[in-house]
């Protein structure tokens, strides 16, 4: 679509006589141009961009690619001294070791697992306060709304070190609070109740703390699409004769799916990526094996292991990387046809 | 939605039961509205409330909703205390105030050249440049991190240039994750300025340089400036590439590091731990209720166009 001479044309106009006029018709073919000057010309668009790129690349571009060299070879502390040996190509040993190990695949459901609830309940959560912020009056849905922004704006770490606080055995505010609810509710024994110590406990914890700070972007993003909406559908709707129940799954929801598609797509990416939250919740810690997600394991294996494995971290690393991929192109699918690749 | 009770017929209004379900309905709205806002808001209280209690009563078997006693001593044993031996905590203050802003200068320069590029340009390689970009957007740092500090050590080795262990390293880090975000936000702002405009300018003689300044800067200030705080809380609150960066070279360490360092040396002592948290929290959130707005239309792009 991008060919030389079409850029020559519809860039910026150049000061200066030999300007062409706007071509009328894509029948109308320029005079040939020496070669020089197609080369001259086409370089603006590259000289704005290389700086962009080169950063890029040194810094995500190319590791990407280091990512799965590494994988593919052993690569740990030894091969990183100075005096070391090269890493060396070990046919993929990594990953057969990785997909013939059950703790490997204990980490990997979890992790899915985790991240499947994240963002269910961010988004539910999300969409059900989006849509109640849109029912209610003006000043007080702006009151709310700065009330979650809050939340969103917390960073991710002060976030964790609150709610670790909030739910510190015998001294957290929440676990004061389910101690005083009655028993029959909610069973007994909370005040000294340990939530940082199994994985179910812990899992809970931070699936809250990931809820807590995402709902208010998927709140937001659905209530600018239901803002977006035009009010004559909803009163065509109801001359119609449909109920409010009908015309929100009539009306709203289709106007919104590819919104919503989204949504789902960024939620994924960023409850799969979650690592400081994690981080803190266990008190900055990898002793217990069981508290490991995907970017956890990739983390301990290239900083904390001894000696440090950045060859298997990597291949867990790709793993994760492939698992996001997989929802990138969907999303790539998506932006193509709303056209913002164009 | 929220316009049906004023279309509705007078006489629907006088019909006792269906008022009182109306009325019923609206509390039940504003019940649910409140319990939203106490929900988002409690964490953020907590920490801030808990920051002012003195140690006494963090320790009470009956926890305070305000404190009783509000005291500052949580925050001087922040700021005067020592948290790392030998390194004052204006120090990271400034790490984190100048590796935010040099990553949003850099980044902004950046990212402004290259949404020009990619909105009034066409040339080979562009919608590669556009897939890649949202590419890069989806691949998470932390699956990256082993092979960015490997990367960033070559580099060091080979240029001799400190990338590990000072903030230099971080400014490009930084830089090159908000990118692709604030490429695709710019990209935008600059497509909405009428070519028209730009060419009218230089029918009247204007050189690049002066279309630049003088008619496209001022129209995608409004975007530049949303880029750069998008940047900025991506920056000052990013933790997990200061953690493998920055290692032990403490005097370096930005403030979500100190954070955690002081959370892992005094793990108990709750008063100075929230009073850090509120340090690091205020001044971004800040930043987030000023540009909230348009955050959401940045990472949504066009989808909400409907």
């Amino acid at each position: 679509m991008a060919h030389t001479t079409e850029a020559a044309r519809t860039a910026e106009p150049p000061p200066g006589p030999d300007r062409h006029p706007k071509p009328g018709g894509r029948g109308v073919r320029p005079a040939p141009v020496p070669l020089t000057r197609r080369i001259t010309r086409s370089l603006p668009p590259y000289a704005l961009i290389a700086p962009a790129v080169v950063v890029l690349g040194v810094v995500l571009l190319w590791p990407m690619l280091q990512m799965v060299w590494n994988s593919l070879h052993s690569y740990t502390i030894r091969h990183l001294m100075p005096a070391g040996p090269d890493p060396e190509w070990n046919d993929f040993a990594h990953y057969r070791t990785l997909l013939t190990d059950p703790y490997f695949w204990s980490v990997l459901g979890k992790t899915v697992l985790v991240c499947v609830t994240m963002v269910v309940c961010t988004i539910v959560l999300g969409t059900l306060v989006g849509l109640l912020l849109n029912r209610l009056p003006k000043a007080f849905s702006t009151f709310v709304a700065v009330g979650t922004m809050l939340a969103w704006a917390t960073p991710a770490i002060s976030a964790s070190l609150v709610f670790r606080w909030l739910f510190f055995p015998e001294r957290g505010f929440a676990n004061h609070v389910l101690d005083a609810l009655p028993d029959l509710l909610v069973g007994s024994g909370w005040l000294r109740y340990n939530w940082f110590l199994d994985e179910g406990p812990l899992f809970t914890l931070l699936v809250l703390v990931v809820v807590w700070q995402g709902f208010p972007f998927v709140a937001m993003t659905v209530l600018a699409g239901l803002k977006s909406i035009p009010y004559e559908l909803y009163e065509a709707a109801r001359m119609d004769g449909a109920s409010a129940w009908r015309s929100f799954w009539a009306v709203t929801v289709p106007i919104l799916r590819p919104l919503f598609a989204l949504i789902v797509v960024l939620q994924i990416i960023w409850d799969l990526r979650v690592f400081t939250q994690l981080y803190i919740l266990t008190g900055s810690s990898f002793a217990n094996p069981d508290a490991y997600l995907l970017s956890y394991y990739v983390y301990q294996q290239g900083f904390n292991a001894s000696p440090a494995n950045f060859g298997l971290g990597s291949a867990i690393a790709v793993v994760m990387t492939v698992l996001v991929l997989g929802i990138t192109v969907y999303y790539l699918r998506v932006m193509i046809r709303q056209g913002e690749t164009r | 939605m929220s316009a049906t009770t004023a279309t509705r017929p007078a006489a629907r209004r006088t019909d006792p039961l269906l008022r009182a379900r109306r009325i019923a309905g609206r509390t039940g709205l504003y019940a649910a509205g409140l319990a939203v806002f106490a929900f988002s808001v409690f964490p953020v209280y907590w920490m801030i409330a808990t920051a002012f209690k003195p140690g006494g009563e963090l320790f009470a078997r009956e926890p305070t909703l305000l404190p009783r006693n509000p005291t500052l001593d949580n925050f001087d044993q922040v700021v005067n205390g020592n948290v790392i031996p030998g390194v004052d905590f204006w120090q990271f203050l400034v790490n984190s105030l100048t590796v935010t802003l040099g990553s949003v200068a850099v980044g902004a320069v950046l990212a402004l050249l290259a949404a020009i590029a990619v909105a009034r340009f066409r040339f080979r390689l562009r919608t590669t440049l556009i897939v890649t970009l949202m590419v890069v957007q989806m691949v998470p740092v932390e699956a990256l991190i082993i092979s960015i500090f490997i990367n960033f050590r070559q580099i060091q080795e080979g240029t001799g240039v400190e990338l590990l262990g000072t903030l230099t390293g971080l400014v490009l880090a930084y830089s090159a994750v908000s990118l692709p975000i604030t490429i695709m936000m710019l990209r935008g702002f600059v497509a909405a300025v009428p070519k028209e405009l730009e060419e009218a300018a230089a029918i009247d003689g204007a050189g690049h340089w002066t279309v630049f300044w003088r008619i496209l800067m001022p129209l995608v200030a409004p975007g530049l400036v949303a880029a750069s705080i998008f940047a900025f809380i991506t920056a000052w609150n990013e933790f997990i590439i200061a953690l493998t960066f920055l290692g032990r070279s403490s005097e370096t360490y930005t403030l979500p590091l100190t954070l955690s360092y002081y959370f892992g040396r005094y793990g108990t002592d709750w008063g100075s731990i929230m009073a850090a948290s509120s340090l690091l929290t205020v001044p971004v959130m800040i930043f987030f209720l000023f540009v909230q707005r348009r955050m959401v239309s940045g990472l949504t792009m066009g989808a909400v166009k409907g």
